[in-house]
């Protein structure tokens, strides 16, 4: 099966000489459709430089980025500004949604850039964000939005049409604990309904909504949790007492 | 987790069996903790001895006596419930400890004993999300369960985040003696004190 997200061998330098500065060293990931996988590190572990990378806003230095099992380097630039449209969604952490556009419009944008017609467009978009439970806000503009509706209409945005990546920064941004397990549970939800979710995150408690944690360190993959065995066995452990 | 305090918490809703105290118990504390019903008759005994708890029901079986909390065992709650938790840390983390010894053994790459420790938390951190996961945002008692481990563990994982950190700091300033230089036998009695 074709993984929805690879990478292969993958680094990237900045600079060069003196200040090169090695970001991402040798990274080998696969996501599959289904799968929400986190990657935790210290600050300038290369964390969002991975994403920017799988999602093919920046070029690797070396390696090969696959998305949905097509080469990003195989494929003409407008090729790729056509499946960052299309197959992939980001969620940003200070959300970035367009101040002069309502919230239906910022979900919809994506999809009439890509040449739907706009009553399609809004349809779909109107049901995406009734998938997230702020249908009722979808005329209201960003500034007219509390954080977690903003949050609501940003993933919305990122998971409306048919994507099968979505990528996220920190997407709890500056929510508290409490919402930003929220954003987690929709995130979480859009992965079990067949997209390939992608998370960077420094929060341990963000992190253990993922399926799968890889942890970063100085722009090297250095290990990864195994599948969890499941709440039973935190019983088991309580018996044990 | 204070057993008799939950219980007393439970009958200062009014009068209950025992049974019926066991299930509540396990329900509201999100089925985390699970409580035999020997464990519940045991307490019992001990809080009505007290004079917390008082049966209505005089002699018989214990499955037939109904339980009711006392004005001093309405007392006692509320003070138990104002009464600040040990927070006094342990003298010994293991935790700690590890990494500590972890420093003196030669060879030894602290950076990734603290890996592995925090796989392991998150790992565990993970099997107490899907337990949240499982249960949808409407089981309250089980999110507050949920959280106070998440929250317990997540405090181990920033510790080690700030060891990695403070580690790697120390080494810029002043790179660690290597097992180039051998240790003296004096200087390991001085370890070993």
């Amino acid at each position: 099966m074709t993984s929805a997200l690879e990478l292969r061998h993958v680094s990237k330098v900045y600079g060069s000489g003196p200040t090169e500065v090695h970001a991402l060293r040798d990274v080998d990931l696969s996501v599959e459709r289904g799968e929400l996988v986190a990657i935790m590190g210290p600050s300038g572990s290369g964390k969002s430089t991975l994403l920017t990378i799988a999602g093919s806003l920046e070029e690797t230095t070396e390696g090969q980025v696959l998305v949905g099992g097509i080469d990003l380097a195989s494929v003409s630039r407008a090729e790729q500004a056509k499946m960052r449209r299309r197959s992939i969604g980001y969620v940003f952490q200070d959300f970035n949604l367009l101040p002069g556009l309502t919230a239906l419009e910022n979900v919809t944008l994506p999809l009439e850039l890509d040449g739907i017609p706009s009553k399609g467009a809004r349809e779909v978009g109107l049901e995406a964000l009734a998938e997230l439970d702020v249908a009722e806000r979808a005329d209201r503009f960003p500034d007219e939005l509390s954080g977690g509706e903003r949050q609501r209409v940003a993933i919305a945005r990122a998971v409306v049409g048919d994507r099968g990546l979505l990528l996220a920064d920190e997407p709890t941004g500056a929510l508290d604990s409490v919402n930003g397990e929220a954003v987690m549970r929709l995130l979480r939800a859009a992965t079990k309904g067949g997209v390939a979710g992608v998370v960077v995150t420094h929060e341990a408690q963000l992190a253990s909504w993922a399926d799968r944690v890889v942890f970063l360190r100085d722009g090297h993959v250095v290990d990864q949790t195994v599948a969890p065995p499941g709440p039973e066995s935190l019983l088991a452990a309580a018996d044990r007492r | 987790m204070s057993v008799p305090h939950a219980l007393l918490a439970l009958l200062s809703e009014g009068p209950k069996y025992g049974l019926r105290l066991q299930s509540e118990f396990e329900a509201r504390t999100g089925e985390v903790w699970p409580l035999n019903v020997g464990q519940v008759y045991t307490t019992l005994q001990r809080l009505e001895r007290d004079g917390l708890v008082e049966t209505s029901d005089g002699e018989g079986e214990r499955s037939r006596k109904r339980y009711r909390i006392t004005s001093a065992g309405d007392r006692e709650l509320a003070e138990w419930l104002r009464t600040p938790p040990d927070l006094v840390p342990p003298p010994r983390d293991e935790l700690v400890i590890k990494v500590l010894v972890a420093l003196q053994v030669p060879g030894t790459d602290v950076h990734e004993i603290l890996q592995v420790h925090r796989r392991h938390v998150i790992e565990v951190m993970q099997r107490y999300t899907q337990v949240k996961a499982a249960a949808g945002e409407k089981d309250v008692a089980l999110a507050l369960v949920a959280d106070a481990e998440l929250f317990r563990l997540e405090a181990i994982v920033r510790w080690l985040d700030a060891a990695d950190v403070r580690l790697k700091q120390r080494q810029r300033i002043a790179p660690p003696v290597t097992a180039e230089v051998p240790l003296e036998p004096t200087q390991t009695m001085e370890v070993s004190q």
